[in-house]
This record gives structure tokens, C-alpha cells and sequence, in this order.
């Protein structure tokens, strides 16, 4: 859009009130025009400006409450009994309260990014100015920013341009906020109608994270070439000092490799990440490694092998602290956010952090200046890298030690009734202590490493300690490559895969996304990728999802990213980047209707949404689902219509915003060609959904991918994959393939026989196919 | 035997299921359905309960009482291996939400449900659907016949052993014969 900052000073004036010295004003930001697309209807929507196109999609995805709890104790009136159709004390009903804590936790969520954002453009326009250009993709990009055009019906031009765009998305997280306080909204449909517009302040404000560092940090621009990175535990040369960083926000970790680069100690040092700062650390320098996704956070700091510990901002275990101390590796923080009790020392001279930290005279120290953080972070880590040996020599359990522990054992079961998983630890410590260590070892796999059973053990036994060390092994061996996050999509890309989605022929986009609390370990979701690039579809992920999908090795000892392409096509595995990446997917398929389909971006949001949910076959897979930036980050597809699918922890969301096959009348769409209702079949059947195994999962994945305008061509190659997934992983043909054929052209030729049986039995009627909506005639027929 | 969810967080709210403290409570709750439904889940085919898995006693009590069977997750396979056709297939969720809806037909569009048993289904999964149905299907009675406390049931188990779950079982079965 282009903005200027109107800052108006006078030194001394003479007035007829008086002689005035030292004036200042400011008139805010003016828009300097260079966007000639017409803006649309919405610009900058307000909580309720797309309230209608929220009911429409409400209206055939109805919530399936699930209570995660009964009672409401938000308030003082409380703790209100809300089982059944009991109301509490300020009158909110059960529906009520569940889409209340959804939008508390997409609330969450968006603020979170948000946060990260703000935080991360101050940075950058300290750093940089505000007047840096933002280049996501050279010559590649004309649509920079297809969120922020959608939403805003703005054009960012500069890093100064993404604070108007910051202001509004911490206004619209005030507001809806807002609406979750006693005595607010209690209606469950307008609440979940503003879980809608949560999330999609929420890619709004990933999107401008991810624009921000790599236009700045010069990341990978739409690259599908990014280079290959290392990641795993055993890719780490454990004899160097090592640094380890924690979280998302990646300032300070650039800062690290920056002043190794300029004291030329790049080689020297070993820079480790875990979660997302991991994937953006090597999307800044291919030195950097990952180590894992969230859940290796324990099972690397008590290897005892990091000499110093970073950490930023989310998803960073609380006890981190505490994790280190007992093996006396410093911990440094460095946001606001996330203090833990340290002593702010910035602006300290480093010399005297770097002895105090190096001398064990404090435990970790609080420095809020990202360069500050680079030198004191090496430095420390060289120092002390010595003195710390015999803490990485014996980095795990000796097996006699592990075996004298397992003996602790009473079998009292406390450690499995706290697992997630529910994973049978007595019976393998029962077993490990009779000399048998494989079903421990198997535990490793899955384990997600939340150390709740050590909690909960009446013995003190160290559980995931001993899992460790009997899937030692395993660890070691942990050396994968991961293609760097690639950040967002060309245009180019986007033109020659845009006419095969719309019509169907690429049989969909599937991104797997999210955390990595996985009911069964991290495999299940690499062999579902492998699955769909396999079957051509095109398949994109993202932040502790990329991590695992990377950190899997074929018959040949490759990872899939080293198999499959990075071009954002049929049978590519395409990696965008860390959670604020995610912006990239949504805006993939915000930009197939712009740039494959022409429609106007500016402002004009529910036609858009209207577009990619009837054209666009993309599937969310969130399988191991966990923290809230996950409900934010689905509740912004879920508003462009873009169905998501959860691992089975995923009910405890709260709700599910379900289909029904079996209500024709549910499944109709203006047809604009004739402006007659057309009934369309389950297509995509539900909105969000909690399944139950892999199996499953990729079921469904073909299933959702359908969409109304799906060519009979596009048509049957979905069905085909439908079918047949549904044939192998649930040993029989579907019995719902009659919703999904219009007419006969649909079914697929190797299947015709037994499809036209099922026909037959099912009284099928053939249909049309029509150019379909949901808006209103006006909305639709301008 | 107590009130116990089985994962220890897992507390329910003020409406707990009461405990099946002998096979005769759950035989009786089955007997009285007129349209019972058995919801199981993929665990059902990885429980050893001896020489059997869980699945094979719901195969049989689901024969014997003449009950419909929803497979949920990949169960349908382990079915279909043991000979055994399940009258629908669809996800936990779904069928949890059609349950819901008074108006729904059921599985064979003759009527809606009035007894679900659930078994089988990962346990906060089973849990949280089991919430939705105690919360929004007032007339719709549940069972949890897997052997830890389901506390969102109307019926369930407490946390008993394999053992003591085989003996319900069968006496569950052996109860339908007599």
C-alpha cells in the first residue's frame, strides 16, 4: 500500500497566544494509493462484517459439543453446574460455554502469533527500518501479502506498512476477547462465528511474521530449492560446544550465528534448535540444526549435551529451567513473554553475564536484546563447553543403573493413568527389569515426552529417562535432512497448478501442520505424507509436522525430503516453514482464485472464501494437535472452508463442527450459471473432525478433498483414491459412494461395475454439475 | 471399586456413571433396549483377554443380543477378518453426533437408538464423546463395557483387571443364554 508516517516538528514560532517552542505532532499514517485493483466490501472486517458467511458455514457444520468439563469457573458466581441443559449463574448454557473456551483458546492462539509478530517487526524496523521492502519471493511474487490483501484490502509495501496491519489484528484480539467475559456473548453460534474471525486475524498476523524475517533475514524466498538442512540428534558433533535454542521467535538465534559468522566461528559451535526457532534458524543458515520437534525438549537437555540454553518465546516447557540446573547448563531468556524468574541483565556488560554464567554463580539470566543474547550466548557456550565434559560423556543411563531403577517398580500404575497415551510403562519396566528391554525401547517411539508419569511416580523413578535410555540407540541414530522452510508460494507455481485443483485433476492439497502430540509417535504421519505425494496430491507442511515428517528414513536411508520435490506441485512434499508459515498454505489457496481465477482479492473476503471452498480440494491434518495456536490456525481455514482433520486427542477441543451425509437438504448450492439450487452431495463432508487412527485419517483425507465443482474427470480420480483407500485400510467398498457421484462420467472406469451396482441399489438420480455457491444471489451476482 | 476416572486427570463433573458392580447390571440394561447400538472402537482388536481379543466378545454379544454394531477408526477390518459384517462404519465423532439428534433414524433407519454401548475407543476420545451423549442425548442410555472408568457413561466398569473383565464378560454372554 505504500504509508507514510506524517511527524510534524516546529523548533520555535511565535503565535499570537504566546511564543511556542519545540512542537511536535504527528498525523498518524497516511496511505500513499499504488494499488489500482477496486477495493471490495470488507475491508478490515470488523468482529461482525462476516458474520453471514459464518452462518452459512455453521449452518452445515453444526458443533458436536464434547465437554471437556462441566463446570464453568471463570467467575466468582462459580463453580456452575452446566450438565445437561442447565444454565449457570450468569445464564450461559453448556453450547454456550464450550464455544466460549474455543474462542479463549483461539483467542490465545491469535494473540500468541500476534505477539510474535509485533515483536518481531519492532525488531526488524530497529534493525532494518521501516522502510525495508518486503520481498517474500523476488521476482517470483507479485501477490506478497494474499492474507493482508484479502482482509485488509491493503497492499504492504515496507516493514512500516505491517504495523497498520499489526494495529488491527491486536484491536480485533481485544474485541473478541472481550466477548468471552461474563455477561457477553452466550449465543454458540455467534461464538463460534467469532472463533471464525479469530483465526483469520490469526494467518493476518502469521502472515506478517513470515514476510517480516524473510524479507529481512533474506530466509529462502518461495524457494522450492531450499537446501537441505540437518536434523536429529545424532546429526549434532557433540565434542564442540553446543548451543541449543528453544521456541519461535528467531532474533535471537540469528544473532548467535551472526556474531559466530563475524568472529569467524562458524564450524566451531554447534547451534542446535528445537521447535519452530529450529526450523527458522536453518531457514536463515544451513549450519544451524534441528534437533526435533517439541516433544525431544527433554530427551536432549538431559543428554546433557547443550552447553548453554536459549529460549524465546512458545511452547517451551516451563521446567526448562529447573531441567538445566540439575545439569548445571545456563539458561538464557530472552522475551518478556517468558522471563522465568530470571534477573533482567540487559544492557549488563557480557562480560560480566558470561562469568557469572560461566562460574555457576547464576543459573540463567534475562536479556531482552537479541545481540546482547549472540555474544553472551557463544561466548558462554565456548567457556564453559570444557568444564562441562563429564556432564556429555555419560549423557544417558548406564544399563546397570537403568536396570536397578526399572526394579523400583511397584506396578501401582500411576505412570500409565497420567500418560496421554495411556502407554503400558509398567508392564515394559516389569519386563525391562526381567532383562527384556524391547518393549521399553518400543515406548521411545511414541513416547511424547511430557514426563507427566515421573510426576506421578510414588517411586521418584526417572520413566523417561529410563525410556531413553533403552531407545538410546534409536536417539543416536537420529540424523535426518530436512529441506528448509521454503516460505510462500509462486505465482508462477500457483498458475500451473490452479486450472488442475479447480477441476479437480490434482486430487488435492493436504497439509499436515501442527504440534507433535501423536497418539501413536511421529511415523504415522511421515507414511500418511508419503501416501499422498505418492498419490499426487500435493502435499504441504509445516512447523513440529515438517520436523517429523523429516525425521523418517526410507528402505534407501533417505528422508522424504530428499525424495520427493519441494515445487509446489502434484507428488511434492512442500515444507513452507515454522508456524507462521502456515500463512503460506491459506494463501496458496487464496491466491488460486486470484491468480488462477482472476477474482479481486482487495477487501472482498467471503467471495473468496465462497471460491476455495467450493473449488479448492485442500485438507487440514492437524495429528498431533495439542496447543491453542492450533485452534487458531485451524479456525483460519475453517473460515475459508477448508476442512481439518485431528489425531484423536483432537476432541478435546471441545467441539466438532460435523456434517450430515444423510441431510440432503443441507448439501445445495446456487448453481450461478442458472441461478438454481443444485444439490451437491457431502462435499467436503464435515468441517472439523476428530478420527481415530491413521487409517482413518487418510481416509477421510480423500474424502474431504471433493468439492462441488470438481470436473467428472477430477471427479472420478478423487473417488478413485477414496475408494481404494477406504478398500485397503477399511477392507471394504464405502457405502456412501452414491453422494458423491453426479452423473456417470464421475465414476471411475476400473471401479464401474461395482459403483453402478451400488447405484442401483441406492436409487441413485443423476445431477449437474454447476458453478456453485453459497452466497446470497446479491453477493454472488453482483 | 470406585468412581475413578482411569486417567487420573480425568475427573468428570457433578453426573458420574454409575458402577457396574456385577454382569447382571449390564445384561439387564441390554435386555431392556429396544434398539441398542454397540460403538466399538480400533482398540477393540488389540486387547488380549486370553485366548481372545475384546473384539471377539463384542461379535458375540453383539450376535446374541442381536445388537448393531457401528465400527469406528480401521475396526471394520478386524471384522471383516473375523467373518463379522458391522451394520455402518463411520467415525467416532459422527456416529456420536448422530446419537445427539432425536429425529435420527439409526444405523438401519428404523428408529432412534435408546442404548449405545460403547468399547474399544481410545480412552479420552471415548471420554469426551461419552460427554457429548450425557450432555446432549437425555434420552439416549450408555454403556462403557471397556474394564476403566468411563465416568461420562451412564454405566461403566470401574478400573478392574483383565481377569475380573473376562468374568463379566462371560457372564454377560452367559447371562443372554439363560
Amino acid at each position: 500500500m505504500g504509508t507514510k508516517e506524517i511527524n510534524i516538528s516546529i523548533k520555535e514560532i511565535e503565535t499570537e497566544i504566546g511564543n511556542i517552542k519545540d512542537l511536535r505532532f504527528s498525523v498518524g499514517r497516511l496511505a500513499q494509493e499504488t494499488w489500482d485493483e477496486p477495493q471490495g466490501p470488507t475491508p478490515f472486517p470488523s468482529m461482525s462484517t462476516l458474520r453471514n458467511w459464518d452462518l452459512t458455514l455453521l449452518n452445515r457444520y453444526k458443533p458436536f459439543y464434547l465437554p471437556f468439563c462441566d463446570l464453568c469457573c471463570l467467575c466468582t458466581f462459580g463453580k456452575c453446574d452446566l450438565t445437561g441443559d442447565k444454565k449457570g449463574a450468569c445464564g450461559i448454557t453448556m453450547p454456550g460455554q464450550q464455544s466460549r473456551i474455543v474462542l479463549l483458546a483461539a483467542c490465545i492462539g491469535a494473540a500468541t502469533h500476534t505477539s510474535h509478530a509485533r515483536e518481531l517487526v519492532t525488531h526488524l524496523i530497529e534493525e532494518f527500518g521501516a522502510d525495508t521492502r518486503l520481498d517474500p519471493g523476488g521476482l517470483n511474487i507479485k501477490v506478497e501479502a494474499p492474507i493482508t490483501r484479502l482482509v485488509c484490502g491493503m497492499k504492504p509495501e515496507t516493514l512500516g506498512d505491517l504495523e497498520m496491519v499489526l494495529d488491527y489484528s491486536e484491536q480485533q484480539i481485544t474485541q473478541l476477547l472481550a466477548c468471552t467475559h461474563t455477561g457477553q456473548e452466550g449465543n454458540p453460534v455467534d461464538l463460534e462465528s467469532k472463533v471464525m474471525h479469530t483465526g483469520m486475524i490469526d494467518h493476518l498476523s502469521m502472515e506478517v511474521a513470515d514476510i517480516a524475517q524473510i524479507s529481512s533475514y533474506d530466509l529462502p524466498k518461495a524457494d522450492p530449492n531450499a537446501p537441505l538442512v540437518d536434523i536429529g540428534f545424532g546429526s549434532v558433533d557433540t565434542t564442540r560446544p553446543v548451543i541449543l535454542v528453544i521456541g519461535h521467535n528467531v532474533p535471537p538465534s540469528v544473532e548467535i550465528m551472526d556474531y559466530m559468522q563475524d568472529n569467524e566461528l562458524i564450524g566451531d559451535i554447534e547451534v542446535t534448535g528445537i521447535c519452530c526457532t529450529g526450523i527458522d534458524m536453518t531457514r536463515y543458515s544451513s549450519k544451524a540444526k534441528i534437533i526435533g520437534p517439541i516433544s525431544w525438549q527433554i530427551r536432549y537437555i538431559r543428554s546433557g549435551i547443550p552447553d548453554i540454553i536459549v529460549v524465546d518465546e512458545q511452547c517451551i516447557r516451563t521446567d526448562v529451567l529447573d531441567e538445566a540446573r540439575a545439569l548445571k547448563i545456563p539458561v538464557i531468556a530472552t522475551s518478556g513473554k517468558n522471563c522465568l524468574g530470571l534477573t533482567d541483565r540487559t544492557g549488563d556488560p557480557p562480560e560480566e553475564i558470561i562469568d557469572d554464567l560461566v562460574s555457576g554463580k547464576i543459573d540463567g539470566a534475562l536479556i531482552m536484546n537479541p545481540g546482547e543474547v549472540g555474544v553472551v550466548a557463544v561466548r558462554t557456550a565456548m567457556q564453559i563447553a570444557p568444564k562441562r565434559k563429564k556432564k556429555k560423556s555419560g549423557i544417558f543411563l548406564s544399563p546397570a543403573e537403568a536396570l536397578e531403577m526399572a526394579k523400583e517398580c511397584t506396578q501401582c500404575r500411576e505412570c500409565r493413568r497420567a500418560c496421554p497415551n495411556d502407554i503400558h510403562i509398567p508392564d515394559a519396566l516389569k519386563a525391562f527389569s526381567r532383562g527384556e528391554p524391547a518393549m521399553l525401547t518400543g515406548i521411545y517411539e511414541s513416547c511424547v515426552g511430557c514426563i507427566r508419569c515421573e510426576s506421578a511416580c510414588p517411586q521418584e523413578i526417572p520413566i523417561h529417562s529410563l525410556i531413553v535410555a533403552a531407545g538410546e540407540d534409536t536417539l543416536r541414530n537420529e540424523s535426518f535432512k530436512l529441506r528448509a522452510g521454503r516460505g510462500a508460494i509462486q505465482d508462477i507455481e500457483i498458475r500451473q497448478v490452479g486450472g488442475p485443483i479447480v477441476l479437480g485433476e490434482i486430487p488435492g492439497i493436504v497439509a499436515f501442520v501442527g504440534c507433535a502430540n501423536y497418539p501413536k509417535g511421529g511415523n504415522e504421519l511421515a507414511e500418511m505424507a508419503i501416501e499422498f505425494a505418492n498419490r499426487r496430491f500435493i502435499v504441504c507442511t509445516s512447523g513440529c509436522a515438517a520436523m517429523t515428517i523429516g525425521m523418517y528414513r526410507d528402505e534407501d536411508g533417505k528422508s522424504p525430503y530428499e525424495v520427493y520435490s519441494g515445487t509446489f506441485e502434484a507428488g511434492a512434499i512442500v515444507n513452507v516453514g515454522s508456524c507462521v508459515s502456515n500463512a503460506h498454505i491459506s494463501g496458496a489457496a487464496v491466491k488460486i482464485a486470484s491468480i488462477f481465477a482472476r477474482r479481486n482479492l482487495r477487501g472482498n473476503y467471503a467471495e473468496i472464501a465462497d471460491y476455495v471452498y467450493n473449488r479448492v480440494g485442500a485438507v487440514g491434518v492437524a495429528w498431533g494437535a495439542m496447543s491453542q495456536k492450533a485452534v487458531s490456525i485451524a479456525a483460519g481455514f475453517w473460515r475459508l472452508g477448508i476442512p481439518v482433520i485431528v489425531g484423536p486427542h483432537g476432541t478435546k477441543y471441545r467441539r466438532m463442527l460435523l456434517g450430515r451425509s444423510d441431510h440432503d437438504e443441507d448439501w445445495y448450492v446456487d448453481d450461478t450459471r442458472t441461478g438454481e439450487k443444485v444439490y451437491v452431495g457431502p462435499v467436503p463432508e464435515h468441517l472439523f473432525i476428530a478420527v481415530e487412527t491413521k487409517e482413518e485419517a487418510m481416509v477421510m483425507i480423500a474424502k474431504l478433498s471433493m468439492r462441488p465443482n470438481d470436473t467428472s474427470r477430477g471427479r472420478a480420480l478423487k473417488l478413485t483414491h477414496y475408494i481404494d483407500l477406504h478398500r485397503r485400510l477399511l477392507g471394504a467398498m464405502p457405502t456412501d459412494i452414491h453422494r458423491f457421484v453426479r452423473m456417470e462420467a464421475d465414476i471411475p472406469i476400473t471401479m464401474k461395475e461395482d459403483i453402478v451396482a451400488i447405484l442401483k441399489e441406492k436409487d441413485w438420480k443423476e445431477t449437474v454439475i454447476p458453478d456453485p455457491t453459497l452466497l446470497p444471489e446479491k453477493e454472488a451476482f453482483p | 471399586m470406585s468412581q475413578e476416572a482411569w486417567l487420573t486427570a480425568e475427573v468428570a463433573g457433578p453426573k458420574k456413571a454409575s458402577l457396574i458392580t456385577k454382569p447382571e447390571i449390564a445384561d439387564a440394561m441390554i435386555r431392556r433396549a429396544k434398539r441398542p447400538i454397540f460403538v466399538v472402537g480400533s482398540i477393540a482388536a488389540e486387547i488380549d483377554l486370553e485366548e481372545k481379543k475384546l473384539i471377539d466378545y463384542v461379535i458375540a454379544m453383539a450376535k446374541r443380543y442381536n445388537i448393531q454394531v457401528v465400527a469406528t477408526g480401521n475396526t471394520n477390518n478386524e471384522f471383516l477378518k473375523r467373518g463379522f459384517t458391522p451394520d455402518a462404519v463411520m467415525p467416532a465423532v459422527d456416529i456420536g453426533n448422530r446419537l445427539t439428534d432425536p429425529r435420527w433414524q439409526g444405523v438401519d433407519g428404523k428408529g432412534p437408538h435408546d442404548l449405545a454401548i460403547f468399547v474399544g475407543l481410545p480412552y479420552q476420545m471415548g471420554w469426551t464423546i461419552l460427554s457429548g451423549l450425557k450432555n446432549f442425548a437425555p434420552n439416549l442410555k450408555t454403556i462403557s463395557l471397556d474394564n476403566v472408568y468411563q465416568p461420562n457413561a451412564r454405566w461403566s466398569f470401574s478400573n478392574i483387571s483383565i481377569k475380573n473383565w473376562i468374568m463379566n464378560l462371560e457372564a454377560i454372554l452367559v447371562n443372554r443364554e439363560d
